[in-house]
């Protein structure tokens, strides 16, 4: 079938192409140079309308327990946004967070083809990956959660060298069916449980006598000594404290020049200063990010109104327990692998605070000069829910709608910001970089976020609009893998994406003492944890896609 | 014969899956690490294994056509049960969505008690690894854990080895409430659980007091439901210096009204000790066959546990209304299907002479024939699946023993949905 979109206006920042007229050609699902004396089965006509890769959500948590539970904590959030079935769409609810249908169906109604869930608890990689494989319309993947695990701990105390770490990241990465690596709270979440109610960076866990500072070291250095395309991401230690801020630039000097990606770095970009002892670390966190090239960050901007904040990192979800709004919550220890955190949160725009993390959040986007290392985020469903992309594009191109509504939050907070001084406004190209050639790039994605031959066909097609919200929110057609999807931002097929994973090899004979391990103190066998391809692909939907290594050959 | 080991049990909800299994044709049999609950439930032999309409045998073709009939017609589809895998569980969804369905699980009026607290404030919960790594206190409130489960202690507290605990056998156990029907929460060095004995009806107020008394609050009685408050205050003490206090309680044991209000208090109390500065996690027991997993897959597609309804094409969510034993009595359903792969014991509840279809496991035997009866394969016996384990965050891998034949839930409930759009 061969496919051809006429006379769109293409960012293609992958192939440096930026704003240029072009036909595209699509056929079996990738997009082919321009056929000889072809004709073509299917014909748009797309003239002047704006072309992108589809977008690739890279932080954002659709799959797995911590996120189940907050869907089923918050019922009277669910009821306001109530969706029905249609003849081609299942029913579900939005809002905060939205059931796993809707999740993929709104994504793709945006033009996003790809989202990756950043904290797959080991243990809980099948829930994940069951929850993932009932969200329609994307590509997905994981990041597996480590750094809190007695396994790896206790390795660490051992002080077993990096080769052996090493095997075991890699081992843990194919059980759970990952494509990166996360750290949250740096053997915080551990800690914890031995009832330390905070940890700094270079503070030790009672038990194991190892700071969070040598567990980023260990996990970077894995990472990157493993071949692992995205970097280590990692959620650092002291979330949401004010003054956060010094550990945030330490954590940056801590890893001594090696791939690091700080993910909702909004959190973690906290002073004290001013009258209410909370201040914007962002220009001291931008000058950073810009200096050491080593780094990169998602945002994770809160925008006010009702959400609920779901995380790996329990000892901060409990410390932060009092501002649930409403007021429940649900903090867990996992399997001494891990833990999770769910708080609602309201975000409200004449609350210092949240006005001033609205503020921070917007100020590191337009501070941080190389949109090849930024990407678009919410932390969905933690700053807002995804849904809110288009309002965030929109506040970070258009320069008078950012100031009019900077004029709305609470006037101390106003004070407190330097973002009415920042003239910057985002390009399309760099909203193309931050929302998918970069997006894909970091993440290790072969062929997609990208538009040259070769490519899979996912595409995203927009009618240029002015309001960058509107146009945004309501793409004229989405294409995956070659088939149109959506059309005028309403799903007209359900189709499944594939999962996306990386497998760099280890030694086998991790597994003697993985072996012991698991018969001595967990809960199940070693062969029973690891998850075969077959759970993936067995209900004839799902598929994976195996990314290379750095410096593999395709 | 083929020898299976380390197969996973979908039955006693504590997610054994070190069993090793005998299998000779069809038949199987538990030689390693077999319980009360989970050797009968694997061993149970295959008896139908045709579909029946009215009684009668029929192919699968028919009998799926005739279930869609009778759905199709109906105003108000109820489906009940819901005791089945994941993938029995997504197909039993989007049945029931396309049809308009209440979807009600057979354990969801225990479960309500917990969800009702959990939805109301929330709660501080573990996880059977670190129970076994770190549980220091085990306090047991209104159950009798080892009827529930009766491989929980030898498993989860009387391990020889932990990471955390020098001495497991030196784990504490009290028992509040219910005493135990056996000496399963005895320590290896013989030490006794600690019982302070009081009847279901006076649990919420012994429940109360203890948490009163962890909160500092003074009491001016000196006994609460027969028990000293004395007693209760030396619990109280004991949770706030355990290094690891883990305080269960199991729903569905809780049989009174508003039970969910004591459910409350014990989350309350657990997140008093944490606030007192100390750790202190709850642990709901309840989860067999497939509760869980009934309550994970319709959470994740719906927002909602599985109590819930498709009636207005979206999912509506009441833990009251959509009770099916209700919706019975009050004469509001007119199609009824039961979906049960685990229990042959666990049939349908009479509705009345609402047309009634059961996919269930083989061997069920009817006090009243349905008019629709298609035997299904268990998940982790006839086909692979996945289920979960009672504490919610693992699911286990379920293994297919043997070729019976038989067709899985998901088979058949996706093949009566594609016969409803014809």
């Amino acid at each position: 079938m061969l496919t051809k979109l006429t006379g769109g206006i293409v960012y293609d920042p992958a192939n440096k192409v930026n704003g240029k007229q072009k036909d595209i050609y699509i056929n079996d699902g990738r997009i082919v140079n321009k056929p000889r004396n072809a004709e073509f089965d299917k014909e748009y006509n797309i003239k002047g309308k704006i072309v992108m890769a589809g977008a690739i959500d890279l932080h954002t948590h659709i799959g797995g327990g911590k996120g189940n539970i907050a869907r089923m904590l918050m019922p009277e959030n669910h009821r306001i946004d109530a969706v029905a079935h249609t003849d081609i769409k299942r029913a579900g609810t939005g809002h905060a967070m939205p059931s796993t249908f809707i999740t993929g169906y709104r994504y793709a109604e945006m033009g996003y083809t790809a989202a990756f869930e950043p904290a797959v608890l080991p243990i809980n990689a099948r829930q994940a990956h069951m929850e993932m494989g009932d969200v329609p319309m994307l590509d997905k993947g994981g990041y597996v959660m480590l750094g809190s695990d007695d396994y790896f701990l206790r390795m660490m105390t051992a002080k077993k060298d990096q080769q052996a770490i090493n095997d075991y990241v890699a081992w843990t990465l194919r059980a759970a069916q990952g494509v990166g690596i996360k750290v949250v709270n740096p053997g915080g979440i551990s800690a914890f449980k031995f009832n330390q109610r905070q940890l700094d960076l270079d503070e030790k866990n009672a038990h194991y006598n190892v700071t969070p500072r040598d567990i980023l070291k260990s996990l970077a250095t894995a990472v990157k000594e493993l071949g692992i395309s995205h970097p280590l991401h990692v959620h650092g230690s002291n979330l949401g404290v004010p003054g956060n801020i010094e550990t945030t630039l330490d954590s940056i000097a801590g890893v001594d020049g090696l791939p690091m990606h700080l993910t909702h770095v909004q959190f973690h970009s906290y002073g004290t200063e001013g009258d209410f002892k909370f201040s914007s670390g962002a220009a001291q966190i931008a000058e950073s990010i810009n200096k050491n090239k080593n780094m990169s960050v998602d945002v994770g901007q809160i925008m006010f109104g009702q959400t609920i904040t779901a995380s790996g990192d329990n000892m901060r979800q409990y410390a932060n327990h009092g501002f649930a709004n409403p007021n429940k919550w649900v903090c867990m220890d996992i399997e001494c692998d891990a833990g999770c955190g769910l708080v609602p949160f309201k975000y409200r725009d004449q609350n210092f605070v949240n006005a001033l993390q609205w503020a921070i959040g917007l100020e590191i986007f337009l501070l941080v000069d190389d949109p090849w290392r930024i990407f678009l985020t919410t932390d969905h469903p933690n700053g807002a829910p995804f849904s809110s992309y288009p309002h965030l594009i929109r506040l970070l191109m258009d320069k008078s709608f950012r100031n009019d509504m900077l004029a709305t939050i609470h006037p101390e907070a106003q004070k407190m910001t330097t973002l009415g001084a920042i003239d910057r406004e985002y390009s399309m190209q760099e909203i193309a970089i931050l929302t998918r050639a970069g997006a894909a790039k970091i993440t290790g994605l072969v062929g997609r976020g990208a538009l040259g031959k070769g490519d899979w066909a996912d595409i995203t097609v927009y009618t240029e609009n002015t309001d960058r919200e509107k146009m945004f929110e309501k793409p004229d057609y989405v294409f995956k893998d070659g088939e149109v999807v959506v059309k005028d931002g309403e799903v007209v097929k359900t189709v499944w994406g594939t999962t996306h994973v990386v497998r760099p090899e280890y030694d086998k004979s991790v597994e003697k003492d993985l072996k012991k391990y698991f018969d001595k103190y967990m809960t199940m066998k070693m062969g029973n944890f690891t998850i075969s391809d077959d759970e993936i692909t067995e209900d004839g939907r799902g598929s994976l896609t195996v990314h290379p290594t750095v410096g593999e050959k395709v | 014969m083929t020898k299976i080991t380390e197969v996973p049990s979908p039955f006693c909800g504590i997610g054994s899956d070190d069993l090793t299994i005998q299998v000779d044709g069809v038949s199987i049999t538990v030689t390693e690490n077999g319980c009360a609950v989970n050797t009968p439930a694997f061993e149970q032999a295959i008896t139908d294994i045709s579909p029946r309409v009215d009684g009668k045998e029929v192919s699968l073709e028919e009998a799926v056509n005739k279930a869609a009939q009778i759905l199709k017609k109906s105003n108000q589809p109820v489906v009940g049960g819901c005791a089945t895998d994941v993938n029995g569980m997504r197909a039993l969804m989007s049945l029931a969505d396309r049809n308009g369905a209440v979807v009600d699980n057979m354990s969801f009026t225990a479960a309500k008690r917990n969800f009702l607290a959990m939805q109301d404030s929330g709660w501080m919960n573990t996880t059977l690894a670190e129970i076994k790594n770190r549980c220091d206190l085990f306090i047991v409130l209104g159950c009798d854990l080892e009827a529930f489960s009766p491989r929980f202690y030898e498993r989860y507290l009387w391990n020889k080895e932990s990471m955390f605990l020098d001495d497991t056998s030196a784990r504490k156990v009290v028992y509040i409430g219910k005493a135990p029907s056996g000496k399963a929460s005895t320590s290896p060095k013989k030490t006794k659980a600690q019982i302070l004995e009081c009847t279901d009806a006076d649990l919420p107020e012994v429940v109360a007091v203890l948490r009163a008394l962890i909160k500092g609050n003074p009491i001016l009685v000196e006994k609460v439901g027969g028990i000293a408050v004395a007693d209760l205050q030396v619990i109280a003490d004991k949770l706030k210096v355990a290094s690891y206090g883990v305080v269960t309680w199991a729903a569905g044991a809780l049989n009174f009204s508003h039970a969910e209000l004591t459910v409350q208090t014990i989350c309350e109390l657990v997140k008093d000790v944490n606030a007192s500065g100390v750790r202190c996690s709850g642990f709901p027991l309840g989860g067999k066959e497939g509760d869980q997993t009934a309550n994970q897959v319709c959470g994740w597609q719906t927002g909602y546990p599985a109590r819930m309804r498709f009636s207005s094409d979206f999912p509506e969510y009441d833990p009251f209304l959509y009770d099916i034993n209700h919706m019975f009595d009050k004469g509001e359903v007119d199609a009824f299907l039961w979906v049960q792969a685990f229990n042959t014991s666990a049939v349908p509840p009479q509705g009345g002479k609402i047309p009634t279809i059961v996919v269930a496991r083989s061997g069920m035997v009817f006090k009243e024939e349905p008019e629709v009866f298609i035997p299904v394969g268990t998940p982790g016996i006839d086909h692979s699946g996945h289920a979960y384990r009672l504490d919610n965050v693992v699911a286990i891998r379920l293994k297919k023993l043997r070729d019976s034949g038989l067709p899985s839930t998901a088979e058949v409930l996706t093949a009566i949905e594609q016969a409803l759009v014809i």
